[in-house]
């Protein structure tokens, strides 16, 4: 198939950035988006110009690497992947394609579809974590969890940290992703023990980072590639009430020695 | 000949790693605080030993080239982590994981070392439990198990299809912990390009800053490497796209052996390859075949049909299809280890019986286990592995058998360590899929998790120490030390010659034709005549590489094109050294099979003999043969036989 392609190109942090069009022909329907993104750069190379930088890594839809936001979807068309796992069968022949890059505040771009998302990663140290330091561990099955509340943290578990989320959303809200850890440490027990903190700390990050409030248009849930689901955000807002009301505020979970 | 010694401790085998955690030396905690430590990679190797280092008190630096250390291709694991827990009631125990994991390596693996893996496998699943790893469970609350190739007992711990990934968020957010109190400093997008030695002792690394280009230089009182396996190397594999030799290669070429270099796994059950222009394969877990029976038709004229699609798999009869590995292996049948499910289907692929528009597939067929389970039970297991099928392959693996074929998934060998995980350097430590050490010649299902974890987590916290014992009296080492200027110099240069080539043909052309030699003649069938050949080719490839390779853009910004180059210009060199040490071992055992060396029914013939060793070479130049130096592998504890899945 030929596609017409409407690339966001930008040459780094400072720059700025425009859509640059360009044309692939003879692409296989079986091949993934990043494989045509592949060819794309293939014969930049070889006519010397700069290839399109995105990220990716794992090509197989759990690293989180790969965000493109492909004709205004977040990881494209299809439903429940990652741009990695998008295939080309999925557009049609003659299409045009526009590409961008994760859009929101907080994930500056570095260059072209690349955007820095270290502030997810600031989240995830403000308290998405269980305070718990290598070896001294009682037995795996001395607490029994009921396997519906096992599955459930699972469920929240599968986030892959993306960003699709905050992309989706007009707020830029990151909430779908925080309430995803609260949630899987919140229906543990082992998690329990420092949930009031935990919730705390992280949505004050949240907030300090810069990413917007949530006014549930659901759009996060839409396009989140591994389905996580919206109710982790009322279960979020559960916690956080219930924390500020009954619980000691604390700053910074750690000061505690945690 | 240099003397290798592995630092085996003495004494009964239960014993060894205690006795040795009773004697070696320990560092106070006020002397930890002055101590830093490098830990290169955040995969399961990686975070884990990067967060149990700065929680003991030590002073980390941890680097990975992604944006993020929760990227590591730790991640993409599916399957599950063994360990010896017996929840089953089904007779497990530390020795019997350990007699699994020897004899799945086909006696290739130092016994004290897997003695060790097993016993500390249980602690892992302590570990992750506390830090919320949300693993399968029961109805009444206890931990879920199941079987994986290799074992008769079931010991694999799961969380759905994502069990890489609850065990790198975990590690990841033990990390986080660590990096918000400050003990760790965090380094993303930043790739390693050389180690720097001072007065024979790794000190430090180089690295390039991928945002900025700008080379950096960093110390530290000892360099961890868990910068994963090389299985890139054959450009097609399950590996992420980034997965690299460099750090281990450049390790070597300062002085550190690399053990077992051929011996690579490849793994039965991935999506067969499906046109050029392909990146990657897609792994399907190995746990699929505890439901999956694999089976090619009985006759070639329906292989035949099937291929030009004018028959379905569907309207096979029962009696005209050859589930060959319950045909050939009745006793573990599907769950044959992964090098002899791989061989297998090769070899009813080469005789004419494959499937697939190439004809390299064979069926991975669910519609017994369906019949008998239902769709619900199968969809709870499986879901999200026939989902991702589905996807790429657009067909639905509910109703027809999934397509399979062997591809490129794990390297049993990497940097030669000790049994403290010190390489022939000292200072340089390597943990994880990194170093050689515990899976042999074969890597059993769910034990990758497993070593990673460990190494990271319960035996280099302890192993650095009597190490790092002795370096309290050692002050924080200046970059500005000639040592660092000289290795940075060299890594600018390399990378300024790169540009400078200005050739006509792309690093991923390069990388395509190096991965055709590999798979072609260092693959899943090796011989003589091929491996000579894959020398000579390499070589030439490498020398037309470093003449003719096209890289656009410039050093001191985002550069892709640049990153690949450099990471395949050294595979391009160990792809050259796996095939020496495929030469050199005559014999076949686990995942290296040569082909000379076979029994009459196709089983692989190993010779005690002369090769009860592991392999660890020594570079010794550019232009220079490098030399082989032997660790002969004592087996004092158990009996060493022909492996037999009959």
């Amino acid at each position: 198939m030929n596609l017409t392609l409407k690339i966001w190109r930008q040459k780094n942090a400072t720059s700025k950035g425009r859509f640059v069009t360009y044309k692939v022909n003879d692409i296989s329907t079986s091949s993934s988006f990043l494989e045509m993104m592949d060819v794309l750069n293939e014969s930049l190379v070889m006519k010397g110009e700069d290839p399109v930088a995105f990220d990716h890594d794992c090509r197989e839809g759990i690293c989180g690497a790969c965000s493109m936001y492909i004709n205004g979807h977040p990881h494209g068309p299809d439903k429940a992947v990652t741009t990695c796992q998008l295939h080309m069968r999925k557009f049609s022949d003659g299409e045009t394609i526009v590409i961008e890059p994760w859009r929101a505040r907080p994930f500056p771009v570095l260059k072209d579809l690349i955007v820095d998302r270290s502030a997810f990663d600031k989240i995830i140290q403000a308290g998405g974590y269980i305070s718990v330091n290598t070896g001294g561990i009682p037995d795996a099955n001395a607490i029994p969890i009921p396997k519906v509340k096992a599955d459930l943290s699972m469920d929240a578990a599968a986030c892959i940290g993306c960003g699709a989320c905050v992309a989706a959303c007009k707020n830029a809200s990151a909430m779908l992703f925080v309430s995803a850890k609260v949630s899987q440490f919140a229906l543990l027990p082992q998690g329990r023990i420092e949930a009031a903190e935990r919730v705390q700390a992280m949505v004050a990050e949240m907030d300090k980072q810069g990413f917007g409030n949530c006014t549930n248009t659901g759009a996060c849930e839409a396009e989140c590639p591994k389905e996580i689901s919206i109710s982790n955000i009322a279960r979020m807002n559960r916690e956080f009430l219930s924390a500020k009301v009954c619980a000691p505020k604390v700053k910074e979970m750690n000061e505690g020695g945690g | 000949m240099a003397e290798l010694n592995s630092k085996i401790p003495k004494g009964l085998l239960p014993q060894k790693w205690t006795d040795y955690k009773n004697h070696i030396n320990l560092v106070n905690p006020p002397n930890k605080r002055k101590l830093e430590i490098i830990v290169v990679g955040t995969g399961l190797a990686g975070a884990s030993a990067a967060a149990s280092l700065a929680e003991m008190g030590f002073k980390v630096k941890n680097y990975c080239y992604q944006d993020s250390p929760r990227r590591a291709h730790s991640i993409a694991a599916q399957g599950g982590i063994n360990a010896a827990k017996n929840y089953q009631n089904d007779g497990d125990s530390v020795y019997r994981l350990f007699y699994d994991t020897i004899k799945g390596g086909d006696y290739r693996a130092r016994e004290a070392n897997v003695y060790r893996l097993a016993e500390v496998s249980n602690s892992i699943i302590d570990q992750c439990v506390a830090q919320g790893v949300p693993f399968a469970r029961e109805y009444g609350g206890l931990l879920d198990n199941r079987s994986f190739g290799g074992a008769q007992v079931s010991r694999t711990f799961y969380a759905r299809g994502q069990t890489g990934q609850q065990l790198l968020i975990g590690a990841y957010s033990a990390l986080s912990r660590q990096i918000k109190k400050g003990n760790v400093e965090m380094f993303t997008r930043h790739e390693m390009l050389d180690v720097v030695l001072v007065e024979g002792k790794a000190r430090g690394i180089i690295v390039r800053n991928l945002v900025t280009g700008a080379i950096e230089r960093h110390a530290a009182h000892a360099v961890v490497l868990a910068t994963g396996g090389y299985g890139n190397v054959f450009f097609l594999s399950t590996n992420a796209m980034g997965s690299n030799a460099t750090a281990i290669w450049k390790a070597h070429k300062r002085g550190a052996f690399f053990g077992n270099p051929c011996f690579t796994q490849i793994h039965p059950t991935c999506i067969p390859v499906h046109g050029d222009f392909q990146s990657k394969l897609t792994l399907m877990s190995e746990s699929l075949r505890n439901d999956g029976r694999i089976w090619v038709p009985k006759k070639k004229e329906d292989a035949e049909k099937i291929r030009h699609g004018k028959l379905l798999p569907t309207a096979i009869a029962e009696e005209d299809r050859d589930y060959y590995l319950e045909r050939r292996y009745p006793a573990f049948g599907n769950l044959v280890p992964r090098d002899v499910a791989s061989r297998a289907a090769k070899e009813r692929c080469d005789a004419g019986f494959g499937v697939g528009e190439t004809g390299l597939a064979v069926y991975l067929d669910f519609s017994d286990s369906i019949n008998r389970l239902g769709k619900s039970t199968i969809e709870a297991r499986y879901g999200n592995l026939f989902q991702m099928y589905e996807k790429i392959v657009d067909e639905n693996p509910y109703k027809t058998p999934m397509m399979i074929y062997p591809a490129v998934h794990y390297t049993m060998g990497g940097l030669w360590v000790d049994y403290e995980l010190m390489t022939t350097v000292p200072g340089l430590f390597a943990i994880g899929e990194a170093n050689f050490s515990d899976h042999g010649a074969n890597r059993l299902g769910a034990s990758a998790l497993m070593q990673g974890l460990a190494d990271g987590y319960f035996v280099l916290p302890y192993t650095i120490q009597n190490y790092l014992a002795d370096q309290i009296r050692v002050p924080k080492f200046s970059t500005d030390l000639p040592e660092f200027k000289q290795t940075e110099k060299e890594a600018t240069d390399r990378l300024q010659r790169l540009m400078n080539v200005k050739g006509n043909q792309t690093v991923d052309s390069f990388h395509r034709r190096l991965g055709l030699i590999m798979w072609d003649n260092v693959g899943m069938g090796r011989n003589e005549a091929g491996l000579k050949n894959a020398i000579v080719e390499i070589a030439k490839l490498r020398e037309e590489f470093w003449k003719d390779v096209k890289i656009s853009g410039e050093p001191n910004e985002i550069n892709p094109e640049l990153e690949k180059a450099g990471r395949v210009a050294d595979f391009l060199e160990l792809g050259e050294l796996m095939a020496r040490d495929a030469l050199n071992r005559n014999e076949s055992c686990g995942g290296h099979f040569r082909e000379e060396y076979q029994t009459p029914e196709g089983e692989a013939m190993r010779n005690d003999e002369d090769f009860k060793y592991a392999a660890a070479w020594e570079y010794t130049g550019e232009s220079a043969e490098p030399k082989l130096n032997k660790e002969i592998l004592d087996y004092e504890f158990i009996e060493v036989k022909q492996r037999n899945y009959k």
